[in-house]
């Protein structure tokens, strides 16, 4: 057996552990849920287990783990950006203007 | 029409140590990045400035078992992308096959799925203009369900008529699949957040 192939069927046998990992966590998503935690809590953890589904996913199923240093450089830049795109609505939250979410 | 030879599509550039697709894949997840990430920022946006007690409950709207089962099928999905190509990497184009169609398979479900829960809400007069709630999840869902529309596409091309690169040039058609399960894993983690986010908060 070539060292491709080994290392592909080591690499399947993560592919399923990650598989497995992501189902067992949206389980644990939907059962927080009916948990009815604090607003605060409830979004803490929901964010913070898609996070960890999230890494999954990229790390293995896109193989982050071992990508090319072109590439994490480019994903710094866009990880910059997309959490500079998130935190601009909190920038100007004293400019919100309050219930506008009902548009009947 | 003779094919004139392109470089980089299996063997990688000694500047970037990549294949060119790959690395253009990356810069285009990259622009997809701040197209949701946008979005995301404007459903922030939108929840931060609802008075308080007036944003929705997603479980009050929506159907949690539906999106349960739709996140699920969705990571299968990703499973059985990777794993058609992993298939190719052990050079059986049987497999291969078999786990490009699931993938397929799999996707269409997630439409089909998503078609379902879309007609409830209209039944209902649940429409975008209701409320802000519903405007930010039909945007959001409606996107994410044309990047999956798309991903089918080209899935399907690359499990019909496309595979027959499999026997002129097996290095570059385990390139494109690979390039295309990159897209794909993308939109299965779209929806990782997506799901909690409209469904559950």
């Amino acid at each position: 057996m070539s060292a491709e192939i080994e290392h592909v069927n080591a690499e399947v046998k993560k592919y399923l552990l990650v598989f497995i990992g992501l189902l067992f966590l949206t389980m644990v998503t939907v059962a927080a849920s009916y948990l009815h935690l604090p607003l605060a809590m409830a979004v803490l953890l929901a964010l913070v287990i898609a996070t960890i589904k999230g890494s999954l996913v990229v790390c293995y199923f896109m193989h982050m783990i071992s990508e090319k240093r072109l590439i994490y450089l480019v994903l710094g830049f866009t990880v910059t950006f997309f959490a500079a795109v998130l935190l601009l609505p909190m920038v100007n939250h004293h400019d919100i203007i309050r219930g506008a979410e009902v548009v009947h | 029409m003779s094919s004139e030879y392109m470089p980089y599509t299996v063997e990688t550039r000694p500047d970037t140590g990549l294949y060119n697709a790959r690395l253009g894949i990356w810069l285009f997840l990259a622009s997809e990045v701040m197209l949701f990430g946008a979005l995301f920022s404007t459903y922030i946006l939108l929840r931060v400035g609802a008075e308080p007690g007036h944003w929705p409950q997603g479980a009050s709207i929506l159907n949690v078992p539906i999106g349960t089962f739709n996140t699920a099928i969705l990571i299968a999905s990703s499973m059985t992308m990777v794993m058609s190509w992993a298939s190719l990497k052990l050079k059986n184009f049987g497999k291969y096959k078999l786990y490009m169609g699931l993938t397929i398979l799999f996707a269409l479900v997630f439409l089909g799925m998503k078609y379902i829960e879309y007609s409830q809400k209209f039944e209902h007069h649940l429409f975008p203009s209701h409320s802000t709630y519903l405007a930010i999840y039909f945007t959001l869902t409606g996107l994410h369900a044309l990047h999956i529309i798309g991903g089918v596409i080209v899935n399907g091309y690359f499990w019909g008529p496309g595979s027959r690169m499999w026997q002129t040039d097996p290095g570059r058609f385990t390139n494109r699949i690979e390039v295309a399960g990159l897209y794909w894993h993308f939109v299965d983690l779209v929806w990782i957040f997506l799901f909690p986010v409209l469904y559950l908060l």
